[in-house]
């Protein structure tokens, strides 16, 4: 009799665990999760735009390179807010999936990148000049 | 027959392995499933920016991207995405709350403004193509086509699942299936968004810069 009490109350307890999170540990966002997502965003995303619209700073490379550091930033505020990427959801794992995709990410783009410039500098010498004003 | 009675070793006090899996709920795995589907959705896209990059400069003697793009166009496609992506977040913490009506209303403002930039871009794409600038006349324009469009075609796909998503929810409720598959279009709807900020920076404005 206790243990069917007891088993009836572990089940409740599941139904009622179930209720809350059907999601298997996914996390979720609150209403003001979201909104401080949204607000960065935006301090994000308009200084970036303003600073190329508007090209008050002289040097495109130093224009380029601040506006590349919001998009980084913006990048791992939506992962925090929207996405909510954390180290302990599904025990982990998406984090692990996360770090590997952004490592391969990280070489296919700059090792692209990398090669292919090399080889347009070797091989079309024509080119040269023009890849180097186009600042690639 | 004295063969048959005989009992194999170890058979008095039989000792059983749990070779069988435990009993998982339905959809326990599935977030974690969509999460690696969405890194190698990152994967895709990541080709996709290096063909970009490496591209992104030959322009064959033709439009060249501070030429063709206009910023203000995407300043308002962004800020759309971003808006459908917050309603989207309303929308969930409306599913934790379970409040149907105002999942099925903040799926609808969030299908809205990710229609307006769908036709927004699709504006964008056919305003290009009148202009000679279409994806056959230059590599630049080429991966350019290829990895916006492709993006686009992400969104207007996120859009059906929408509308699919929002005639389930208000045909069987917000059961447990229904909103593991609203925190899946969470994921992939957010996720597109990530995608767009790369496009806007490295496409956009790097190509503006140039």
């Amino acid at each position: 009799m206790g243990a069917e009490t007891h088993h009836g109350h572990a089940a409740d307890h599941a139904h009622g665990h179930g209720h809350d999170d059907p999601h298997g540990g996914a996390a979720h966002g609150s209403r003001k999760g979201y909104w401080i997502g949204f607000l960065l965003s935006v301090l994000l995303t308009a200084p970036a735009f303003g600073l190329v619209m508007s090209g008050v700073i002289a040097d495109p490379r130093v224009t380029a390179g601040i506006v590349m550091a919001l998009a980084m930033v913006q990048i791992v505020v939506h992962m925090i807010y929207f996405l909510h990427m954390n180290t302990k959801s599904e025990a982990g794992w998406t984090m692990m999936a996360l770090i590997f995709t952004v490592i391969i990410v990280v070489i296919v783009i700059s090792g692209s990148l990398w090669v292919m410039y090399h080889m347009n500098l070797n091989m079309m010498p024509s080119m040269k000049a023009e890849m180097s004003s186009a600042g690639m | 027959m004295s063969t048959m009675t005989q009992t194999p070793p170890g058979a008095e006090n039989p000792v059983f392995y749990d070779l069988d899996e435990h009993e998982h709920p339905p959809g326990h795995s599935t977030m974690l499933g969509f999460w690696l589907y969405l890194m190698s959705d990152c994967l895709i896209f990541a080709m996709l920016f290096a063909a970009y990059g490496v591209y992104g400069g030959s322009y064959a003697g033709g439009p060249t991207a501070r030429e063709l793009f206009e910023l203000p166009l995407v300043a308002v496609n962004t800020t759309m995405l971003l808006l459908s992506s917050i309603t989207y977040g309303f929308a969930m913490i409306s599913a934790d709350e379970r409040k149907q009506g105002a999942v099925l209303g903040w799926l609808a403002v969030t299908a809205l403004f990710g229609a307006a930039f769908l036709a927004i871009e699709l504006y964008e794409f056919s305003n290009l193509i009148h202009e000679g600038a279409g994806p056959q006349r230059s590599a630049f324009l080429s991966s350019f086509f290829t990895l916006v469009g492709t993006h686009g075609l992400h969104v207007t796909f996120g859009l059906i699942w929408l509308g699919t998503l929002m005639v389930q929810v208000s045909r069987r409720g917000l059961v447990d299936a229904n909103l593991r598959r609203l925190q899946c279009l969470s994921l992939f709807w957010h996720f597109l968004d990530v995608i767009w900020i790369g496009v806007f920076t490295f496409v956009y404005l790097l190509g503006v810069l140039r």
